[in-house]
């Protein structure tokens, strides 16, 4: 669990999102949407710890994110960026042994636990038979799902991913949302990303973080169309929410 | 199990041409006679024999192997760090600082010393003088790689540095006396025969202790490979690792550009090779294969420079381009695809 405690976002002097409150409970699939800009990279930022909070705390389990170790961090919370990567010559098998780093010795040689565990991330998000595959080949959504499963070798209660459908076309959307769904129930992992796709995440999420300007309104899919901040949440001329089926209807 | 008997086969052709470094130089000496003067023999009539393979091939082909080793190493830790595969030594400009930090050292304070006549006290110094030159411009360049995220960016920086470097070595070069810009041009040549058997304890010593210090940054670097965020996430520390990159590229760097003089597209190339040739990026393979293919291309450099039979050699700089532009090509055309 990542209690979030006035947490105020940004850059040195420039508030990016003020305060927030809020709660990220174990075992949950939660979708963090919200507008351009709005400050959904620095919230990922700030809780993965590349960026310092210019104010409030980060709990998780009970700890404050400040008083982690990087080597204790890397236990607990594994990342996916958006950010493309540039490496050649690398099998998805060295990729996602690379999530093993932080269980690794001074060398960063796999023993026998740890391919266990690159094997079983690897198959878990399906992709086994992309095991020896060089990376630079691989779709944007076979490289997406290889990168997951370097954060699962990496085995953390925590998985944080920035817009992981982002560059993918539309049925590797739905199987990358259903995956993390999966993943999150099966595996009990705490899994927040930030999207843009609202309607998947609508259908799939535990949670819902709606962030705007104002600041971060969370609830369950149900329980924010229920008190209307969905409905509110997307007020563009030509579209409305239809609250019995849970649906931007665009108007034509 | 493939990647091992690549890399067992490049340590053999280490050996095969380490061997051939001693048989062959500019002068022709029969290789029985070689094979007796390394074993302790003399030949009788022919001292100066002894002479040119104790105290000249020797220490040559060990320099050469220690250089190629070291200068493969600069190259692929800083492609590694700065994520760019046209990083290099002397594409950054980092020998460009050693190479102006040795000018003012031989052509301002040293004024006729001339870099053959040195001291062990004076090479320490020239060595100091070149590490601190090539410290500073990976500090330049690792508060740049901040600011400046595009690659092209930081290559064109390097190529700023070198040009500036050149012409304050210029103007260094016109004030000083001729002696001194003679030894000054010879050594910019890049040259293995420069450091004596005196000279190579220090040398082996400095080279030895900055490969081992690379190796102790395998791990690290494979975290680095997927870009400072990943590897942070992944426990790494990266300022930690930074500084000791930069510190093990500043003593290498130096090292061979005080001894050997800027020797310019091996750092460059060779990483590209050896990927090639491996067919992989973890550096638990490919960092001891890049300082085996450095000393394969060292080694062959330096026979391809006794080639002229009448004793005069070509400058290694002349080889190392044809060598290391057309990987560097290669590398431009297929990322361009």
């Amino acid at each position: 669990m990542i209690e979030l405690k006035n947490l105020t976002t940004g850059y040195g002097e420039h508030i990016v999102a003020l305060s927030i409150n809020s709660i990220i409970p174990e075992g949950n699939l939660i979708s963090l949407l919200g507008p351009n800009g709005v400050g959904k990279s620095t919230l990922l930022r700030t809780l993965c710890a590349f960026q310092p909070a210019i104010s409030g705390d980060i709990i998780i389990n009970g700890t404050s994110l400040q008083e982690l170790t990087q080597a204790q961090l890397s236990r607990i919370i594994s990342v996916v960026l958006t950010e493309r990567l540039d490496v050649r010559a690398m099998t998805v098998h060295n990729l996602v042994s690379l999530g093993r780093s932080p269980y690794t010795g001074f060398w960063g040689r796999l023993d026998e636990e740890d391919e266990r565990q690159v094997s079983q991330a690897i198959d878990q998000v399906g992709i086994s038979e992309l095991y020896e595959r060089e990376i630079g080949t691989l779709s944007d959504g076979e490289l997406q799902k290889a990168m997951i499963a370097k954060a699962l070798a990496q085995q953390t209660p925590i998985i944080l991913l920035d817009e992981p459908t982002a560059f993918l076309d539309f049925p590797s959307k739905v199987e990358m949302m259903r995956m993390l769904h999966r993943l999150a129930h099966e595996m009990n992992k705490t899994i927040f990303l930030s999207t843009h796709d609202v309607e998947m995440a609508l259908q799939l999420s535990d949670q819902l973080w709606l962030m705007t300007a104002e600041g971060v309104h969370s609830g369950t899919p149900d329980e924010l169309t229920a008190d209307g901040s969905l409905a509110d949440f997307i007020h563009i001329e030509g579209i409305h929410f239809d609250s019995e089926r849970k649906l931007f209807i665009i108007e034509h | 199990m493939k990647q091992v008997s690549i890399l067992i086969a490049l340590a053999l052709t280490v050996a095969l041409l380490a061997v051939a470094n001693l048989l062959w130089g500019s002068l022709s000496i029969p290789i029985e006679d070689v094979w007796r003067i390394l074993c302790g023999e003399e030949i009788e009539g022919h001292a100066s024999w002894t002479y040119i393979i104790r105290q000249s091939r020797v220490p040559q082909m060990i320099t050469a192997i220690l250089c190629g080793a070291s200068l493969s190493t600069c190259g692929l830790m800083l492609q590694t760090t700065f994520r760019n595969p046209l990083a290099g030594p002397s594409i950054l400009g980092i020998d460009s600082g050693a190479n102006l930090a040795v000018a003012i050292v031989m052509l301002l304070l040293g004024g006729t010393v001339t870099l053959g006549s040195l001291s062990i006290a004076g090479y320490l110094l020239v060595v100091m003088a070149a590490m601190v030159g090539a410290l500073c411009i990976m500090m330049l360049l690792m508060l740049l790689s901040r600011i400046l995220h595009s690659k092209v960016m930081l290559l064109i920086t390097g190529v700023i540095i070198s040009y500036v470097t050149g012409s304050i070595i210029q103007l260094l070069n016109y004030t000083a006396t001729e002696e001194g810009v003679h030894s000054f041009i010879l050594w910019g040549m890049g040259n293995f025969s420069n450091v004596s058997m005196d000279r190579l304890p220090l040398f082996s010593l400095l080279i030895l202790i900055g490969l081992f210090m690379a190796l102790l940054m395998i791990k690290p670097l494979d975290a680095l490979l997927l870009g400072d965020r990943y590897a942070q996430n992944l426990g790494i520390r990266i300022q930690r690792v930074r500084q000791g990159l930069l510190l093990i590229t500043g003593i290498l760097t130096a090292t061979t550009t005080a001894f050997c003089g800027p020797i310019s597209f091996l750092g460059l190339a060779v990483p590209h090779i050896a990927r090639l040739t491996l067919g992989t990026s973890i550096h638990r393979v490919l960092l001891p294969g890049a300082m085996l293919m450095g000393a394969i291309l060292t080694l062959i450099c330096n026979l391809l420079s006794t080639l002229p039979r009448n004793g005069s050699l070509i400058p290694i700089n002349v080889i190392t381009p044809i060598i290391g532009s057309p990987v560097i090509l290669y590398v431009i055309l297929k990322r361009d695809k």
